[in-house]
């Protein structure tokens, strides 16, 4: 019921919203579940293992029991805390784990079989048979046991991620956050103040709290303003979920949750990635339930959330209000209540000095089906007896909001005094923990303690500041004893739940001790305490005392489990933000891309880099298309752009010498206006990659890399001139993006290219390998006689600018000779048919003796991979490079594996592998490269090719690897 | 994690390549004995605590580095460049 002259909600802003079938009104500033308390609803869930009926425990971020869905179909968003959730005018919300209604759950069974679904019982039922794990027995407690569901389809929310960077980062925005980033932002430093909440102010909106003589809440808001005018970024529904290495740290801002109608390109999340000098965690605290009898019913909730409803929204959660408390804080929620002429008809409080007016005594059952009616208490002086009530706030101390603290590996360390664990000095480099989460739970300590911390902030970042004054509160921290394990009377079957979301009882904790999960992270994972949503915020104390006390530790001792992030959940979809569909990778497309793909042609992705795969003619399909492509390559003329290989342009004294370095062959000895094929090693003294380089000038050469490799070849040669041969004077850059580079190839070629370029192209001015500039229609330009098909071919180049126009005009004359493009199944083809190597073959394992290439390492000078390859495991029993040829028409297929004929096809018997097959039109048969155990003395052996994985196998000859015009003469005449 | 490149200075480590140990930068010589260069190419130690390791600032200006930094804390004491 509404409590009138009460909460920081405006009544004159009406809304409504659905939960199940109901509409339910409420007021701009409510919360999904302060409305439905509002209206006396206080069933909002079902619990996970045994459907127990819930309704909310707590008034925050903590929530174990409220979780509902919000949205419809594909926006359906599961899990929500009903505590946190605005409500929103035309909201639709579902209750979760209950069927047919969340008043009538068939599952509700389960409870009654409670005795048997203790700590374990998966793990000791479902054993026999083992298939059955899979197919019955997950399925079914999956259905059985649950949160809320995803919807199963492309999830349609737009998100968002940020990056942010401050001096100073504040997170929590209470009494003594507030403080902190006033302290701080009056030094002038550049502070991020991050709160949960939509209003910042923490506590100070929950209670009646004075501060410097007016409510906690309009000093908060008056502070904000303030901050906010002096360039304070201020973050509202931002929740802070990790601290990362180096002042990182990840945090969730819920941008559009709470509106009703938001702008479309408003995401619904942003996740942010915060660089911050320095943090001043002021987190608070969340407290702590008892441990009594039944104690889970709707109406049973936390004494903190009990007075939340009432100062904040103006709730009081029930008419008449009982009080179970073993803090301080139980007469405060007593005396708040009254004030607001609620009736409270007993406080019970266990402890020895317990004030006068309380009963001293326990809470030890409680009825109500669906919602509390009534609890059995047990005075200390004896007897048991039974008070009627519709709520009860229970109140068990504060546990610090230390998580951040131990983010990266620090435990936090029990206070005996306050019973509680307190965070670790120094836990987070850089971190200082302020108010409440540091165990400091008055409100004149919490901003006493965030001005200090801000101070002790500012001197890190170097920046002075005189402290300003602090404004006068209430210095009394709540007294508080260590967790309750309240026993009910002898004989009566009952529970004691410490963890609501996954129905862990007391009971449960003792049987894992029991059965010796007795380390605190072992019982955990044995009854599965402190897991899913809400990761145990409200029990992790509760059930760790009651393992202490079971295993005979103490507290301390028994430690907590680790806290790692998120502190509260992180959609996926924020942290990867923009990364679906096209957003997945960059894109990297070359000039002629848009020409490419208005011809059709399919584009494939190579790295980050889109190349055809063929340029379809009618209904052809892809091996039509790559046939007749790679058949026009060799009859007439083709032209593919090449752009996409790795260029990198190399320029110094030092360049010949760096290049003898890092190549197994010599360029020093290449001449000006040549090519040379060049084999790059790792240091280990496999193949690295391989490609042509060109040399322009005296110091001046332009290297071609595989596409694949381009990234990894210019961090090697970075590597090498900075590293190892520092004293060689070479500047390089890769130039991959300013030159636009085509491959004109076939006999008609050089007509191709001489009908474009200005100057004279002939056997005598560009012989095969030749290179230099020529003038392209008018452009300089750079051309190449390089062949990587076998053909007389030319790569032609000009910048960039100059690509998407220099592709159509080769194109048409290309097509008036009978030639055309072609795509990247042709170019396949055409350079296995001549044994031309790409990073199919160079895998990473392979040495330049099993392609065949070891001479190529020159002997004059050293280079990088020259002595590991000379280790004899590299030279002998190798499997080396062969040509493959299908006998008998069936096709070679990749992968597949190589046997002796006869031998049976298992992994003792492997002679070796496919890396690259093809149909060869030139050649009218199925032919591959591979690669074979001592391959090159087996030439005109016959082996059996078999594909385990397609179920498919053939006879193939081993053939040289050049397949098609061995001597070479079409690419040199 | 964050890494202060000292040609652009604080930085994200997204922008940054791991290499491995310092020792790649002691390259033996080439007629060295083969121990030589099985320790230059496979040995290494897994230290927990102070360690030195080659990073590239791929992403900014392409400087190779050797970061001094604790395995067991994560504390950055260095930035310097390779070479």
């Amino acid at each position: 019921m509404r409590v009138p002259g009460y909460g920081l909600i405006d009544r004159d802003a009406p809304l409504k919203f659905r939960f199940d079938n109901d509409w339910v009104k409420g007021y701009a500033g409510d919360t999904v579940a302060s409305a439905l308390l509002a209206q006396g609803t206080r069933l909002m869930g079902r619990s996970f293992k045994y459907h127990r009926p819930r309704g909310p425990l707590t008034a925050d971020s903590a929530e174990p029991n409220a979780l509902i869905t919000t949205h419809d179909g594909a926006r359906r968003i599961p899990n929500v805390r009903a505590t946190v959730q605005p409500a929103i005018h035309g909201l639709r919300t579902r209750s979760q784990n209950a069927w047919p209604s969340l008043g009538l759950d068939v599952l509700e069974v389960n409870d009654l079989a409670a005795p048997f679904l203790g700590a374990g019982f998966y793990y000791k039922t479902f054993m026999w048979p083992p298939k059955a794990w899979e197919k019955l027995y997950e399925p079914l407690i999956r259905r059985a046991a649950g949160l809320g569901a995803l919807s199963g389809d492309p999830d349609p929310w737009r998100q968002e991620k940020a990056f942010a960077h401050c001096d100073l980062l504040v997170v929590g925005g209470g009494p003594a956050g507030l403080m902190a980033a006033r302290e701080a932002a009056e030094a002038g430093a550049d502070v991020i103040l991050a709160d949960e909440d939509e209003i910042l102010g923490g506590r100070l909106t929950r209670e009646a709290e004075a501060v410097d003589g007016r409510p906690g809440h309009a000093w908060a808001a008056e502070t904000v303003a303030a901050l906010r005018a002096m360039g304070v970024r201020v973050m509202p529904r931002t929740t802070v979920t990790g601290a990362y290495d180096g002042g990182t740290y990840g945090a969730l801002e819920r941008v559009s949750h709470h509106l009703a109608d938001p702008h479309p390109d408003l995401p619904r999340d942003c996740f942010w990635r915060i660089a911050a000098k320095s943090c001043v965690l002021a987190a608070g605290a969340l407290e702590r339930h008892i441990a009594f009898p039944m104690n889970d019913r709707p109406g049973i909730m936390l004494g903190s959330a009990v007075r939340a409803y009432l100062r904040r929204w103006g709730v009081a959660p029930g008419h008449r209000i009982a009080i179970f408390t073993t803090s301080d804080d139980g007469h405060r929620t007593a005396a708040d209540l009254r004030a607001a002429g609620i009736e409270v008809p007993a406080v019970i409080d266990p402890r020895e000095d317990a004030p006068e007016g309380a009963i001293r005594g326990e809470v030890v059952g409680t009825s109500g089906r669906l919602g509390l009616t009534r609890i059995e208490i047990r005075p200390s002086g004896g007897g048991r007896r039974w008070i009627e009530c519709d709520a009860l706030a229970v109140s068990g101390g504060w546990n610090p909001t230390l998580h951040l603290t131990c983010h990266l590996g620090a435990r936090p360390v029990w206070d005996e005094t306050l019973a509680t664990f307190v965070p670790r000095d120094g836990a987070v480099p850089g971190m200082t923990v302020a108010g409440a989460a540091a165990g400091l739970f008055s409100t004149a300590q919490a901003l006493e303690s965030g001005r200090e911390a801000a101070q002790a902030a500012l001197a890190r970042i170097g920046r002075q500041h005189a402290s300003t004054a602090l404004p006068k509160a209430d210095a009394t921290p709540p007294r508080q004893i260590a967790p309750l394990d309240v026993r009910g009377p002898k004989g009566t079957r009952h529970r004691a739940w410490l963890d609501f979301q996954n129905d862990v009882t007391v009971k449960d904790v003792r049987q894992a001790a029991q059965e010796n999960y007795a380390s605190v992270e072992h019982m955990k994972r044995y009854t599965t305490q402190g897991m899913a949503t809400d990761q145990g915020k409200t029990s992790n104390v509760a059930a760790l005392a009651v393992l202490a006390d079971a295993t005979g530790r103490g507290i301390p001792e028994t430690g907590t489990t680790t806290f790692r992030p998120p502190f509260s959940p992180v959609p996926i979809s924020a942290m990867g933000a923009g990364a679906t569909g096209a957003g997945f990778a960059p894109e990297r497309l070359t000039t002629s891309d848009p020409a490419m793909r208005a011809r059709g042609a399919p584009m494939i992705e190579t790295g980050l880099w889109y190349r055809p795969g063929w340029f379809p003619q009618g209904d052809e399909d892809w091996r039509a298309a790559c046939s007749r492509e790679a058949a026009m390559v060799r009859t007439t003329v083709g032209v593919a752009d090449v752009s996409t290989l790795g260029k990198i342009d190399i320029q110094g004294p030092g360049a010949a010498a760096l290049l003898d370095f890092v190549y197994a062959n010599s360029f020093s000895t290449l001449k000006e206006g040549r090519v040379r094929y060049g084999l790059m090693l790792r240091e280990d003294g496999h193949v690295m990659d391989d490609g042509t380089t060109a040399r322009l000038g005296p110091q001046h050469y332009v290297m071609t890399t595989t596409t694949a490799a381009a990234d990894q070849v210019m961090r090697h040669l970075e590597f090498v001139t900075q590293c190892l041969r520092p004293d060689l004077d070479v500047a390089l850059i890769s130039t991959t993006e300013q030159w636009a580079q085509f491959s004109v190839a076939g006999p008609r070629a050089r007509e191709t290219v001489q009908s474009i370029v200005a100057e004279p192209v002939t056997d005598e001015t560009f012989p095969f390998m030749a290179c230099g500039p020529v003038t392209v229609a008018g452009t300089p330009g750079r051309l190449f006689r390089i062949s990587f098909s076998g053909e007389h071919a030319y790569e032609i180049a000009v910048p960039s600018r100059y690509g998407a126009h220099l592709w159509r005009d080769l194109l048409a004359r290309a097509e008036a000779l009978g030639g055309g493009p072609y795509g990247m199944e042709a170019l396949n083809v055409l350079r296995i048919e001549k044994g031309f190597i790409t990073h199919s073959e160079i895998t990473g394992r392979v040495t330049a003796f099993d392609i065949g290439m070891d001479r190529m390492i020159s002997e004059r000078k050293d280079c990088i991979g020259k002595a590991a390859s000379r280790r004899p495991a590299l030279l002998e029993n190798r499997e080396e490079m062969v040509g493959l040829r299908s006998l008998g028409g069936a096709p070679i297929t990749a992968g597949a594996h190589l046997y002796r004929e006869g031998d049976r096809p298992d992994a003792p018997n492997d002679q070796g592998y496919v890396t690259s097959p093809c149909w060869s039109p030139a050649l009218g048969a199925h032919i591959a490269l591979g690669f074979l155990r001592n391959g090159r003395s087996r030439h005109g052996e016959v082996v059996r090719m078999v594909d385990r994985v397609r179920g498919h196998q053939t006879r193939v000859e081993i053939v040289d690897p050049v397949q098609f015009d061995p001597k070479g003469g079409r690419a040199r005449g | 994690m964050r890494l202060t490149c000292p040609l652009c200075g604080d930085r994200d480590r997204r922008e940054f390549y791991y290499l491995g140990h310092e020792t790649w930068l002691d390259r033996p010589a080439a007629d060295a004995p083969p121990e030589a260069w099985d320790a230059y190419l496979h040995l290494r130690d897994n230290p927990c605590g102070p360690t030195r390791d080659l990073w590239q600032h791929e992403a900014g200006c392409g400087a190779w580095l050797v970061v001094s930094r604790d395995t067991a804390t994560h504390e950055i004491a260095s930035v310097e460049l390779a070479r």
